[in-house]
C-alpha cells in the first residue's frame, strides 16, 4: 500500500497543473466569449476563392421551392 | 421554409433577396436578374462581389441562422479620425499598430464572422479583426500609416456592418474581471471537490475491506489539505458577501450557506485532527462547487441580457455638425464626435437627424419627434428659444442649436443615472433554495452527532455505520442544484422563445400578483401611425399620395402603405407654415396639414363639417389631417397609433392571474383613456401625460404602499420606472435603453411574450418547488432509514447520486416555455436557433429604427 505515498502526490500534482492551465486560460480571456468560437471553428479553413458570379436565369424558369 | 404547413403562399426562390434571403416585396421584384429586398442589400451584395468574397453566400446557406436585411449608412465616419475620438477609444499598441473596439450593427450569423474576420485579406493595413458574435463586438488592429480608422469604418459599413464606438469599456472591464474571477473560483472548487471525492472513496472502500491506520490518517489529512483552497476561494465568495451584508446590518442570502460551509469544515477538521469520526469534507466541497457553478450559470444568462444594453449607445448619434467661426469671421461647419462637444457649441441639425445634446434652438423652426424621451407619438412644433433634448429627432427642417448639456448631464443621461440608481437600490430576493441548503448542512451535522451519541448508548456496534449512512445519504447537492438548474433551463428555453430574462429571481418576483403598468406607445400600441379613415373622393386621395410621396415626414410615410396602383406626379411641392405640405397635382392646388394650418391657409371656418370632425377626432386622441383642394376643404384623413394584435390577450392574461392592470403613458390623457377603454381597463388606472420622472414616482408610490409593481415598457422614458419596479419588462425593438433597466425583455416587439413570461414564471416556480420537495423528501426518507440502521453506508453511496439525477431530470424536462405549435412564416429559422442569434436579429431592428430616424437610407420593408 505504500505506493499510495507516491501516487497521491503525483495525482494531486497533475490535477494542480491542469487547474493552473485552466486558470491561465481564463486569465487570457479564452472564456470571455463562448458564442463565437463554435461558429468560427466551422469556417476557419475556408479561404477566399473568387469566382465570377453567374447571372441568374429569369424567374419564370425557376422551379417552385 | 423548414416547416411545411405554415405559409399559405410560399415565396418562390426568385422572390428571395439575393443578399439576405428574405422575401422581396412584390413591388420590388424585377422581371429578371438579381433580386433585392432593399437598396442596402443591393449595395452590400455588389461590394461583396467586387471583393471576391462570394463565399459568404455559401456559408450563409450552409449555416442557416437568423436572416436580416443589410444595414448600410453610407456615411464617411469622419468623426472616427478625430483627435478626441482617438484619445478616448484608440489604443496605441505600437507606432504602427493601433487597436480599438467597435460595436457592429447587423452582425447575425456564422457567415458574418467569416466575412468580418477576412477584412485583413482585402483591406490593406488592417492587421487583424476578431469578432464576438454574441456581443457584436469587433476588436480591430491596424497600421495607421497604411489606413485610417474612418476608412476601415466605411469598409465595414459598406459590408453591411455600420460600426459604433464601444463606449461601455470601463464598466465592461470591471464586469469582465468579476466574470473571470468567478470562473476561477468555480474551477478551483471543482478541482478540489473532485479530488476530495476521490480520496473519500478510498476511505469508504477502507470501511468495508479494512485499511491500514497510517494510510487512513494520511488520506484524511490529504483530504483536509486539498479542501483548503475550496474553503478559501470557493467558500470565501459566500462568506465575504455574507459578512459585507452583516456589516450593513442586513441578512444576506449567502449567510446560511456560509454558516453551513464553516460548520462542515470545522466538523471535518476537528475529526481529522482528533483522528476519529467522519470526514464531511467531500459533501461540503461538492456543495461549494455546485452552488458556485449554479451562480455562474445564472450569470451567463444575466450577462446576455445586460449586454443588449450596449445598444443604448447607438441611440444617440456619434457625431454632430458643429458651426465654428474662423479667425477671419467666416463660419464653417465641421463634423465632430459627440464626445468633443462642449456646452456653448453651436450645432446644425438637419431634418431627419437625431439631436446629439441638450440645448436651445437659436435659429430655425421645425417639428420634433420626442417619442424616445416622452413616449408621446405626436410631433411637437419647436422654434427659436425652445429646448431640445438629446435623443429626439428633428423631423421637418434644419435647426441651429446652442449646446447646454452633453453626455451624462443631459436629460437622457440623468434619466439613465436615475435608472441605474433604482436598480442598485433594489433589495435582492431571498432565494428559498439557498436558505434551505445552508440550514440543511447544519441540521444534518446535528442529526449525525445525535445519532452517533444515541446509537452508541443503545448499540455501539452499529453507531458508526448509522452515522456514516446518514451523512452519505443526505446530500445537499440536489438542494443546491434545485434552483439553478430549473432556472437556467427555463432561461435557455425562454431565450429561444425570444424572451430574455436577467435572473432567476424574476420568476420568483412574478409569483404572486400585484399591480402592473403598461406603457402605451410602442408597448400596447405599435408606435407607428396608421391611417384609420379617409373622408374624401379617390381622385383627391391619389393627389394626396402624390404629394406625400415627396415628403419624409412620418405622417407622409403613414399615408403610403395603404396605396395600391400608380401615383400621379406632384409638382411644386413645398412646406406649409404651421405644419403641413402643399403641391400641385393635375392642375389642382392641394394643401395638406394639421387642421389649424389648413384652416389658416384656406378661407374655411372651424364650423365646416370636416373641420369639426377633425376636432372631434383630435379630442379622442387620434391625429387628424385636413386636405384642401383649390382652397376648399374637401378631405380628412385620420391617423391612429394602432393597438397591437396581441394587446388585448396579454392584458387579459395578466388580469386572469389576479394582477391590477393600468396604463402609464407620456401621451395625451385622452389617448391613454381611449386605449384603456378599448382594452376594458378601469379609467382611473389609465394615466396619460406622465413624464418619465412621473412614471418613476408612480412606481415608487405603489412600492411604498406595499404592492408588488411590474412595469412593462419600451422607451427611454420608461427606463427609470422599469428599473425601480419589482420587475421591469421591456419590449424589444423599441428604444433599447429600456433594456438596461429591465429585468426581462421580449424580442421582436411581441407583446404576447409578456404573457408567456408570466405563465412561464409560474411554471418555473412549480418546477423549483417540486425539485426542493423531492430532494427534501429524499433526504428525510434516507435520513430516517440511515438512523434506523436499515441503510448501510454502501447502499447510501449508491443512492446519493440518484437524488441529483432526479433533480436534473425534473429541471430539463419541465416545459416552462413551450415552443408554439407553429411559428411565423419568414422570420423563423429552424428551431435550433441559438439565443444569441435571436438577439442579433433584435439588434438589427434597432439598426432599422435609427435608420428610419436619420432617414439616411431607405429602410427595408
Amino acid at each position: 500500500m505504500s505506493v499510495i505515498y507516491v501516487l497521491l502526490p503525483v495525482a494531486l500534482l497533475l490535477g494542480t497543473i491542469a487547474l493552473l492551465a485552466f486558470i491561465r486560460a481564463v486569465r487570457t480571456g479564452q472564456f470571455d466569449d463562448l458564442d463565437t468560437p463554435p461558429w468560427r471553428m466551422l469556417t476557419d479553413d475556408e479561404g477566399v476563392e473568387s469566382q465570377p458570379r453567374e447571372e441568374p436565369t429569369p424567374p419564370s424558369q425557376e422551379a417552385e421551392l | 421554409m423548414e416547416r411545411g404547413e405554415l405559409p399559405k403562399r410560399q415565396p418562390r426562390k426568385s422572390e428571395l433577396c439575393d443578399h439576405c434571403a428574405l422575401p422581396v416585396p412584390a413591388g420590388l421584384v424585377r422581371p429578371r436578374g438579381r433580386q433585392f429586398c432593399c437598396a442596402a442589400c443591393e449595395q452590400v451584395y455588389a461590394i461583396i462581389g467586387e471583393l471576391g468574397m462570394d463565399h459568404y453566400y455559401d456559408l450563409r446557406d450552409r449555416f442557416p441562422g437568423q436572416k436580416q436585411p443589410a444595414v448600410h449608412r453610407g456615411r464617411d465616419y469622419a468623426e472616427f479620425g478625430d483627435k478626441t475620438f482617438e484619445e478616448l477609444y484608440v489604443r496605441e499598441v505600437a507606432d504602427d499598430h493601433h487597436r480599438t473596439e467597435l460595436y457592429l450593427e447587423g452582425v447575425h450569423c456564422a457567415a458574418c464572422i467569416w466575412l468580418v474576420e477576412r477584412i485583413p485579406s482585402f483591406c490593406d493595413g488592417v492587421i487583424g479583426a476578431r469578432l464576438d458574435l454574441g456581443r457584436s463586438r469587433l476588436v480591430i488592429d491596424w497600421d495607421p500609416r497604411c489606413i485610417s480608422l474612418p476608412a476601415i469604418a466605411c469598409r465595414l459599413d459598406s459590408l453591411g456592418y455600420p460600426p459604433h464606438p464601444f463606449r461601455g469599456a470601463q464598466g465592461e472591464a470591471a464586469a469582465q474581471r468579476e466574470r473571470r474571477d468567478l470562473w476561477i473560483r468555480v474551477a478551483i472548487s471543482g478541482a478540489v471537490a473532485g479530488n476530495v471525492m476521490m480520496i473519500s472513496f478510498a476511505l469508504y472502500g477502507g470501511l468495508f475491506h479494512g485499511i491500514d491506520p497510517t494510510v487512513h490518517r494520511v488520506l484524511r489529512s490529504a483530504a483536509l489539505l486539498v479542501s483548503i483552497p475550496a474553503l478559501v476561494w470557493g467558500g470565501g465568495w459566500f462568506i465575504r458577501s455574507a459578512l459585507r451584508a452583516l456589516c450593513n446590518r442586513r441578512l444576506h442570502i449567502d449567510l446560511p450557506v456560509s454558516i453551513g460551509i464553516i460548520a462542515g469544515y470545522a466538523h471535518g477538521t476537528w475529526n481529522v485532527l482528533r483522528g476519529e469520526g467522519d470526514l464531511y469534507l467531500d459533501s461540503v466541497t461538492m456543495l461549494i462547487f455546485l452552488l458556485l457553478a449554479g451562480r455562474l450559470l445564472e450569470r451567463g444568462q444575466q450577462r446576455r441580457a445586460a449586454e443588449a444594453a450596449e445598444l443604448l449607445h447607438t441611440l444617440a448619434p456619434s457625431r454632430a455638425t458643429r458651426i465654428d467661426r474662423s479667425p477671419d469671421g467666416q463660419e464653417f461647419e465641421s463634423e465632430v464626435p459627440v464626445e468633443a462637444l462642449l456646452p456653448g457649441a453651436r450645432l446644425r441639425i438637419r431634418a431627419g437627424e437625431t439631436i446629439p445634446a441638450d440645448g436651445v434652438v437659436c435659429t430655425g423652426r421645425s417639428e420634433l419627434d420626442r417619442s424616445l424621451l416622452t413616449g408621446e407619438s405626436r410631433l411637437v412644433p419647436i422654434g427659436q428659444g425652445d429646448r431640445v433634448e438629446a435623443g429626439c429627432t428633428n423631423v421637418s427642417a434644419a435647426l441651429e442649436v446652442i449646446v447646454e448639456q452633453v453626455g451624462e448631464e443631459s436629460r437622457i443621461g440623468k434619466l439613465l443615472a436615475a435608472m441605474e440608481e433604482s436598480a442598485r437600490r433594489r433589495a435582492p430576493v431571498v432565494r428559498l433554495a439557498d436558505r434551505i441548503a445552508g440550514v440543511f448542512v447544519g441540521a444534518v451535522l446535528l442529526a449525525a452527532v445525535a445519532t452517533a451519541v444515541i446509537a452508541a448508548r443503545i448499540d455501539p456496534t452499529t453507531a458508526i455505520d448509522r452515522t456514516l449512512a446518514l451523512l452519505i445519504v443526505t446530500c445537499p447537492c440536489a438542494l443546491a442544484l434545485a434552483t439553478p438548474l430549473a432556472v437556467s433551463a427555463a432561461l435557455g428555453r425562454a431565450a429561444r422563445r425570444g424572451i430574455l430574462v436577467r435572473g432567476g429571481d424574476v420568476f420568483e418576483r412574478l409569483r404572486t400578483p400585484g399591480i402592473v403598468w403598461f406603457d402605451k406607445t410602442g408597448t400596447l400600441t405599435d408606435g407607428q401611425l396608421r391611417r384609420a379613415d379617409w373622408i374624401g373622393d379617390s381622385e383627391l386621395e391619389l393627389a394626396v399620395l402624390a404629394i406625400e410621396s415627396e415628403s419624409h415626414h412620418p405622417l407622409a410615410r403613414a399615408f403610403l402603405p395603404t396605396f395600391v396602383g400608380s401615383i400621379p406626379r406632384a409638382t411644386s411641392v413645398g412646406g406649409l407654415e404651421g405644419g403641413g405640405i402643399t403641391g400641385t397635382v393635375g392642375g389642382n392646388e392641394i394643401v395638406i396639414g394639421s387642421p389649424r394650418a389648413v384652416l389658416a391657409a384656406t378661407d374655411a371656418t372651424p364650423d365646416h363639417p370636416l373641420a369639426r370632425s377633425a376636432e372631434a377626432h383630435a379630442r379622442e386622441g387620434s391625429t387628424p389631417v385636413l386636405v384642401a383642394r383649390n382652397g376648399v376643404l374637401s378631405g380628412l384623413a385620420i391617423f391612429i397609433d394602432g393597438l397591437r394584435d396581441d394587446s388585448l390577450d396579454t392584458v387579459r392574461a395578466w388580469q386572469n392571474r389576479g394582477w391590477q392592470v393600468g396604463i402609464l403613458s407620456g401621451d395625451d390623457p385622452a389617448v391613454a383613456q381611449a386605449i384603456g377603454a378599448r382594452l376594458g381597463l378601469d379609467p382611473e388606472r389609465c394615466l396619460g401625460g406622465v413624464s418619465p420622472e412621473g412614471k418613476l414616482a408612480q412606481i415608487e408610490n405603489d412600492l411604498a404602499a406595499g404592492s408588488k409593481t411590474v412595469m412593462i415598457g419600451d422607451g427611454v422614458n420608461d427606463a427609470a420606472a422599469l428599473a425601480a419596479a419589482t420587475v421591469g419588462i421591456a419590449i424589444g425593438g423599441g428604444a433599447e435603453a429600456a433594456l438596461r433597466a429591465a429585468d426581462a425583455f421580449v424580442l421582436d416587439r411581441r407583446l404576447a411574450g409578456v404573457a408567456e413570461l408570466l405563465a412561464g414564471a409560474a411554471r418555473v416556480i412549480v418546477t423549483i418547488r417540486s425539485n426542493l420537495a423531492f430532494s427534501l423528501l429524499y433526504n428525510a426518507v434516507g435520513a430516517s432509514l440511515a438512523i434506523g440502521g436499515v441503510l448501510s453506508p454502501i447502499v447510501a453511496a449508491v443512492l446519493m447520486p440518484l437524488s441529483s439525477l432526479t433533480v436534473v431530470t425534473i429541471s430539463w424536462r419541465a416545459r416552462t416555455f413551450p415552443e408554439p405549435a407553429a411559428r411565423g412564416p419568414v422570420s423563423s429559422g429552424p428551431s435550433t436557433l441559438p439565443a444569441h442569434l435571436a438577439r442579433a436579429d433584435h439588434m438589427s431592428q434597432t439598426g432599422h429604427l435609427s435608420q428610419a430616424q436619420t432617414g439616411e437610407v431607405r429602410t427595408c420593408p
